[in-house]
């Protein structure tokens, strides 16, 4: 499904007269289809950083990341052109980020229809219904469903975040600790609709802080230096 | 409208105010400080901008005062006059009087620029919205808000006033302004409903293409939030292509998936949103990311 190939990213910093800071490098690894790899090191190792370039929030500086996208067949993501990134995001990539991004003005139940009703073809009954049930599932309260998440707390708004990132059922899901900020018992919650998108096909590729949780939902840890 | 083709391609775009001498080129590129030429004076507006913006797509535009934003914005609008470039719209999209001009050529062979100005105001009126920072140029300000969205209608070919007073008054409530104030001049609204009043003004003719230029600069937080969410929610539900004007960050990240960033007259860096603002790579684009609030 995903295959790294000696990856690195350097950031030149201009502003400190062109200084390179080496983020990650000479990372290599295969997620096969369905599988989910977790990602672990120290903090600084570059394990979000690998998930940025994957994601093409970061350009790599060297390497490459083939994806099978049921779109576009093999590609690069390293050198893919920007129109195509926006496509496979659309259609096959998520992103799970460790808060959510509050979008003014719109509320929590619509903040997780939105990405269902971009994609899946679904009514707005339908999408509303999906998007609650995942919602009531995390725990949200239902009165709190039409209330913008910029008032939530950061628990709330996480789950939020996750819900909206998992609503449409990526087929390349990443996860950047998306459970740091919950409670234990979210956390269960959260472990058992990844389980279910796996079970669905989702392939995941995810850095967990809590280890004991990684060898819970992970099938391989890539150790990163 | 096939979505895989651009809807507006733009190349080689250039402005200048003055004449221009041998040494201005060298002396007024990103890297200089400026983009006059000390020598003879010359304003290099615009220095070779292209892109493209495909259907339904917003693009950002992001940039100091003085980049050039709204240079752009008023060469495409046919404001001003380019002196070189390009600028094409699919001749598919194109409708009304000029349909079977376009559809005599391949799929981009009309450079705009080089049309005649009653051509250009066919193109404007059939195809383009405007909505400006400041509602002083997209309104009339002692006309009613009916009659402001009226004089767009008529100069896109409607004739009924029955039918112009109903999709006023649609365009109206699609951006919450009391329908019951349709007669009532701008003059008398706020800065926020102004601009919603000059949003409607702009969609009364159903464009293509929507020019956004600093919109929500100046306007207060709540008020911003709403135009924002406005602007969001009927680009999609119109199907509308977006060139979004913005020294604001945060607009950009909200409306745009891909953003363009301008110095002194030229586009120094192009890319994804997320990726201009967590990994930008021209010196100046790092300037700017590390300087918002």
């Amino acid at each position: 499904m995903i295959t790294v190939n000696d990856l690195s990213k350097d950031f030149t910093l201009h502003m400190l007269g062109g200084k390179t800071i080496r983020a990650c490098r000479n990372v290599s690894f295969h997620v096969p289809k369905g599988g989910f790899l977790g990602l672990s090191g120290v903090s600084g190792a570059g394990k979000s950083t690998v998930l940025k370039c994957l994601y093409r929030t970061y350009i790599p500086s060297s390497g490459s990341i083939v994806y099978d996208s049921m779109i576009l067949g093999a590609v690069d993501l390293v050198t893919l052109g920007d129109r195509e990134v926006i496509a496979i995001r659309h259609k096959e990539m998520g992103y799970v980020s460790q808060f959510l991004q509050v979008i003014p003005r719109v509320s929590a139940v619509h903040t997780v229809m939105e990405p269902i009703l971009a994609r899946n073809g679904v009514t707005r009954a339908e999408a509303r219904e999906r998007a609650e049930d995942l919602l009531r599932r995390l725990n949200i309260p239902s009165g709190l469903f039409d209330a913008c998440p910029s008032t939530f707390s950061g628990g709330e708004q996480q789950r939020v975040n996750i819900a909206r990132a998992v609503s449409w059922k990526p087929r390349l899901l990443l996860l950047d600790e998306p459970t740091a900020s919950l409670d234990r018992n979210s956390v269960g919650v959260v472990l058992g609709i990844l389980r279910e998108l796996r079970d669905q096909g989702t392939t995941m590729i995810g850095i967990f802080h809590d280890k004991d949780l990684m060898g819970r939902v992970t099938d391989r840890v890539y150790q990163m230096a | 409208m096939n979505p895989e083709k651009p809807l507006i391609r733009v190349r080689a775009l250039g402005k200048r105010f003055g004449e221009g001498c041998i040494r201005c080129k060298g002396v007024t590129d990103p890297e200089a400080a400026s983009n006059r030429c000390p020598r003879c004076g010359t304003i290099h507006a615009l220095s070779g901008v292209s892109f493209d913006v495909y259907p339904n797509e917003a693009l950002g535009v992001v940039g100091e005062s003085g980049s050039g934003k709204s240079t752009l914005v008023r060469l495409l609008h046919f404001e001003w006059t380019a002196d070189r470039g390009s600028f094409h719209i699919h001749r598919r999209a194109v409708t009304g009087p000029m349909t079977e001009t376009f559809f005599n050529g391949d799929e981009y062979s009309y450079n705009l620029l080089d049309i005649s100005p009653f051509q250009k105001r066919q193109i404007r009126n059939a195809l383009m919205g405007i909505v400006y920072q400041n509602p002083n140029l997209g309104l009339r300000m002692q006309v009613s808000s009916g009659g402001n969205i009226a004089e767009r209608l008529i100069a896109a070919g409607f004739r009924r006033i029955g039918t112009m007073r109903e999709r006023a008054g649609g365009l109206l409530e699609k951006t919450e302004i009391p329908v019951a104030r349709m007669d009532e001049a701008p003059s008398r609204f706020s800065g926020g409903m102004q601009q919603r009043v000059q949003i409607a003004k702009a969609l009364s003719n159903n464009p293509l293409i929507l020019f956004l230029d600093e919109v929500t600069t100046g306007l207060d937080l709540s008020v911003q939030a709403r135009v924002l969410d406005l602007i969001r929610s009927l680009k999609d539900e119109l199907k509308l292509s977006m060139l979004v004007v913005s020294h604001d960050l945060g607009v950009i990240r909200l409306l745009c998936q891909r953003t363009l960033v301008m110095k002194s007259g030229c586009v120094v860096e192009s890319g994804l949103t997320d990726q201009i603002l967590e990994d930008p790579q021209h010196r100046y684009t790092q300037l700017l990311v590390s300087s918002r609030l």
